[in-house]
């Protein structure tokens, strides 16, 4: 899975404009699915299979987009201030480099901090494109960038920006990939502007209208030096989602989840994710109510240029959604 | 006849926490069973239970809420046998050093939250409240054991036995927002010996205290015409402004603001001075704080209504309440829902 | 190509009568939650110009002009009728009553001002204690809400807890400077009825004056929901902050200038408007020669918010007159601005097609 990965990490996509990474995944999968279409908020939706009595109309739902800055101002001397498109940290910012949608590459300064080692306000911050006037700035305002920071292997464990959510983007085509038979019809949601409130699993839930959700995204680590007390580690497994601060998984889905990682012999640990939520809370209150979980990557420094996960939980995230999919969803 | 009281002790003693709510639906669908003709349970967990209306197809539906999920904890990790712990729901954390609790796990464990001695606090939190994540829930068993009877994700609830108290007071845990569900259920009771031309869909709702997720959607599910939603509200006490909370036993109190629709609120006012049901005015300039915010704008928008139960010490172990307002708030539900007619929608109309 | 009777060339203005009926909405009291001052004016007003209207369960008047012609492109146009204000919570006797805040109002904004209660506008005055009472220790602090009062001078009959109150400013225009309190949005309100009495044919106007903008989109979320439209445009007022900085340099977060032109919107903190609409703008502005500004992204929101979410989503986008000091007693805009946006979105109406939506967003 690792060059897809690397493909789709190093594909520019902050919320809203996602347009390039939905290229790269239209290209993956379109031979695979029977259906396919963009939606009025830029989710790419892919449908597969008929429902057989004893199955479900399953949403699958991993986002493309990453967060990102847009210009809101480039001043005389070619300076160009900005504002964040999802939960970009501050800290992890001065220093960074960025690339706008158009190529153009740039670094993050900062304003001399007048006490202390606070964290920056997004306002004292600036990127710098090497422009020495507003005439020969590369970027306007409006213009939209991203993290700069390639892909780099670390023997188990690969670090990139973005794996947030492409690494669910990936997990979700590779399961495309090897799925042999499945007695559900399966929906595909590549969802825009997760980033900025699950703005597109929101519309494309209500479209769908499906029986069960499940969203695969990233989820934090609690095995850092004095980090947050979290039982999630890198390496134990894909984390079956329990809650998060936006939604509570449906006990029945958890152990449904449970009982077939142990079945099949996979390895899984099981999540409760103080701050942060996915696209899974969207699904799950959407119409009439959908139960809805979660498989999380586990993923350590989440937002921050170079995201860390094990290659080893990435594959076996892959072999527990096909063990999931193969039978029928059995939740009593 | 549901005596109040009972019903009240028995449903504040079973679990039912945001999300995990099946017991505590399981013991309502029993309780409501021989007050309605039609009993289901919504995809995320809410109880629906329908009263048909005898009117003349197609008939109006009527919407009454009252969550049945309540605020707790989770154990989030295991350290040498005691439990680390994170919130289900808006918690105080200064009320819960001493607290008991009953830890659900492979079966239910009788726990008690606990403050750490200072020295093994970080130095940041030594003094002054304990954060949620640095109190702990010890059993008293040995680690061996915790760690075969608990783990993380498992539930936890306050255990705090109900205590009658003078005056029809009652004093316990969960009285957010179980007194609103027997009110619901008085309601129920009284339209037995009633003719209501609407039908009445009595719900029990699952996730008010974290995502009003089960109002929300059990509202796009039913569509009904118009939406009561019954909640606790502030009582007062010496300690909160009196300008924002109600005297608990001098009646429920009717939701005046953007969340509720005018006419309703003027609707059941006067039904109140009819019936000389004593009643305070809830002003609530933003929003609710209840299922109103969700069922409000469910699809094309709903009329609603607010109907509050005054609750002294909300949100801790030791709530405290009148089962006189639980009574008087049911009833008023009853004579409203009896009320309803084929000219009711028209006088909601916005006169402008 | 014969044109119908109806398309005699109707080019959007701004003369005596809109400016009459922007003061009368500006001095018109509607707090969110009880929009029915603005809603009576709205009511009268585009009755005679649309084929259907009504008001539904939240208060939002809802209004259609049907497209003549085979099916067209359903586009909703969006305005909010309610403003930021307050609400009184608790009789503290003799005529003083405590009150909170609705919507995002500053506290900063309060002392010492005059305010309309209720329906009738019965005046009330938020007052504060003199100078010579005041410690250099209090001076120092934002004087807290639960510290400041209305004080009706004693009318206590005529108002009670639970009756709105808005401040109390009266309109007025110096050349093309327009000042008053609730420009945002009876500007938008105001374009938005002009847009009906001009609607063009091509397209069917679904047009929503919503309710409760300011408490959380709510009226959009249910309005958008039923009219179910192919794509929308919210007319709102968004803060002009093109003043100095105190030393000079050069102020990098203006969000908008007064005499730049209606506002197009890229991204605020609840939409990331949709690029097909942004530009479809921005091309009929510069073809028609009307000038425009791009809002600063981030911050603030329109009911677009709400309504690009509803059922299968809608391609949104807002635009917004400039307006400086908004959500506090008295706003400044430009008519200028004012008459450029009409034109703007009335141009943008006239040409949309349905083939706008074709490509992928």
């Amino acid at each position: 899975m690792k060059p897809l990965i690397q493909k789709l990490v190093e594909t520019d996509g902050p919320p809203g404009y996602e347009g390039f990474v939905r290229e790269v995944i239209r290209s993956e999968i379109q031979p695979l699915v029977d259906e396919l279409h963009v939606d009025a908020l830029g989710n790419l939706i892919a449908v597969t299979g008929q429902v057989a009595p004893n199955g479900k109309r399953i949403m699958l739902a991993a986002h493309m987009d990453e967060i990102g800055l847009m210009v809101t101002h480039v001043d005389e001397q070619g300076f160009a201030r900005f504002t964040n498109l999802g939960a970009v940290k501050a800290q992890h910012l001065p220093g960074s480099r960025v690339r706008f949608l158009n190529s153009a590459l740039g670094v993050i300064g900062r304003e001399r901090a007048e006490e202390g080692n606070n964290f920056p306000d997004l306002n004292r911050l600036y990127i710098d494109l090497g422009a020495t006037s507003r005439e020969t700035c590369p970027v306007h305002i409006g213009d939209v960038a991203v993290f700069e920071r390639p892909f780099a292997d670390l023997g188990r464990r690969w670090i990139a920006k973005a794996m947030d959510d492409r690494v669910g983007v990936a997990v979700l085509i590779e399961t495309l990939r090897q799925i042999r038979s499945t007695p559900h019809q399966l929906l595909f949601v590549f969802s825009a502007q997760e980033e900025v409130g699950v703005r597109g699993a929101t519309t494309a839930a209500f479209s769908l209208d499906p029986d069960i959700g499940l969203a695969v995204d990233v989820t934090d680590t609690g095995d850092t030096p004095k980090g947050i007390k979290m039982e999630v580690s890198l390496g134990k497994g894909p984390a079956i989602k329990v809650r998060d601060s936006g939604m509570l998984t449906d006990p029945r889905l958890v152990a449904w989840m449970q009982r077939v990682a142990e079945n099949a012999g996979l390895p899984y640990q099981l999540e409760i994710l103080e701050r942060g939520s996915t696209d899974a809370r969207a699904i799950q209150l959407s119409r009439a109510g959908v139960p809805t979980g979660c498989l999380s990557i586990p993923c350590r420094y989440i937002h921050a240029p170079s995201e860390m996960v094990d290659s080893a939980d990435v594959e076996n995230a892959v072999r527990l959604l096909l063990e999931l999919l193969s039978r029928p969803a059995n939740l009593s | 006849m549901v005596e109040i009281l009972p019903l009240l002790k028995k449903l504040i003693s079973i679990s039912g926490l945001s999300g995990h709510e099946t017991p505590i639906r399981e013991l309502i669908e029993a309780t409501w069973q021989p007050l309605v003709d039609e009993l289901s349970v919504s995809r995320l967990g809410s109880l629906h239970a329908l009263k048909r209306g005898c009117g003349e197809q197609p008939r109006r539906s009527l919407l009454v809420a009252a969550h049945m999920d309540a605020i707790g904890l989770m154990v989030t990790g295991i350290v040498d046998g005691f439990l680390r712990i994170t919130q289900l729901g808006g918690l105080d954390p200064r009320v819960l050093p001493g607290q008991p609790v009953t830890i659900h796990g492979r079966e239910d464990l009788p726990g008690l939250i606990v403050q750490p001695p200072a020295h093994l606090l970080p130095p940041s939190n030594q003094n002054g409240p304990v954060r949620l994540e640095n109190l702990l829930v010890d059993t008293g068993l040995p680690p061996g054991e915790v760690s075969q009877r608990v783990r993380a994700g498992d539930l936890i609830s306050f255990a705090q036995p109900p205590v009658e108290m003078p005056n029809e007071l009652l004093v316990g845990n969960y009285l957010d927002n179980r007194a609103s569900v027997v009110a619901l259920t008085h309601a129920l009771d009284e339209l037995q010996s009633r003719q209501v031309a609407w039908d009445v869909w009595a719900v029990a709702t699952t996730q008010e205290e974290v995502t009003l997720g089960g109002a929300m959607t059990s509202a796009f599910q039913l569509r009904p015409d118009l939406a009561i939603v019954i909640d606790v509200t502030w009582g007062s006490s010496p300690d909160s402004p009196s300008y924002r909370t109600f005297p608990i036993g001098k009646g429920p109190t009717l939701g005046y603001g953007p969340n509720i629709h005018p006419g309703l609120h003027q609707a059941f006012k006067e039904l109140a001075e009819r019936l000389e049901i004593p009643y305070k005015i809830e002003v609530m300039p933003r929003h609710s704080g209840t299922d109103a915010i969700g069922i409000q704008v469910t699809a094309e928008g709903i009329p609603t209504m607010v109907l509050g139960i005054p609750l002294r010490y909300m949100h801790t172990p030791v709530e405290m309440v009148s089962l006189k307002d639980i009574r008087r708030a049911g009833r008023l539900v009853a004579e409203f829902a009896a009320s309803l007619s084929g000219q009711t929608m028209e006088l909601l109309t916005w006169k402008d | 190509m014969t044109a119908s009777k109806d398309q005699t060339i109707k080019t959007p203005t701004i003369g005596a009568a809109q400016l009459k009926l922007l003061k009368r909405l500006c001095q018109a009291c509607a707090v969110s939650g009880d929009e029915s001052e603005v809603r009576k004016i709205v009511l009268e007003q585009v009755r005679p110009h649309v084929d259907e209207v009504y008001t539904d369960a939240l208060g939002n008047v809802l209004a259609v002009k049907h497209a003549q012609g085979e099916a067209r492109l359903r586009v909703m146009l969006a305005a909010h009728m309610d403003e930021v204000g307050f609400m009184l919570i608790h009789d503290d006797q003799d005529g003083f009553y405590r009150f909170d805040i609705v919507g995002g109002i500053d506290p900063r904004q309060l002392p010492g001002k005059l305010v309309w209660i209720g329906r009738e506008h019965i005046p009330g005055v938020i007052g504060v204690k003199p100078i010579h009472l005041t410690s250099d220790d209090e001076l120092s602090r934002t004087i807290p809400l639960e510290n400041l009062r209305i004080d009706t001078g004693g009318e206590t009959t005529k108002v009670k807890a639970g009756d709105r109150a808005t401040f109390a400013t009266p309109f007025l225009r110096l050349g093309d400077c327009l000042r008053a309190k609730a420009l945002d949005n009876r500007l938008g309100v105001a374009t938005l009825i002009e847009l009906l009495r001009l609607a063009p044919g091509n397209i069917e106007l679904l047009a929503a004056f919503t309710v409760q903008e300011e408490v959380g989109l709510r009226g959009a979320q249910v309005a958008a929901y039923r009219l179910n439209p192919d794509l929308a445009f919210v007319l709102d007022c968004t803060p002009a902050y093109d003043l100095p900085a105190w030393d000079g340099s050069e102020n990098a977060q203006y969000n908008t200038r007064l005499g730049g032109g209606p506002a197009i919107y890229l991204a605020d903190s609840r939409t990331i408007s949709d690029p097909r609409l942004v530009r479809f703008l921005v091309e009929t502005a510069e073809s028609a020669g009307i000038p425009y500004q791009i809002r600063q992204p981030g911050g603030g929101g329109t009911d677009a918010g709400a309504i690009h979410r509803q059922r299968a989503g809608v391609p949104s986008v807002s635009v917004s007159v400039p307006a400086r000091y908004a959500h506090t007693a008295a706003s400044i805009a430009r008519l200028a601005d004012w008459r450029q946006t009409l034109a703007l979105v009335h141009a943008a109406l006239q040409r949309l097609e349905p083939h706008i939506l074709s490509q992928d967003r």
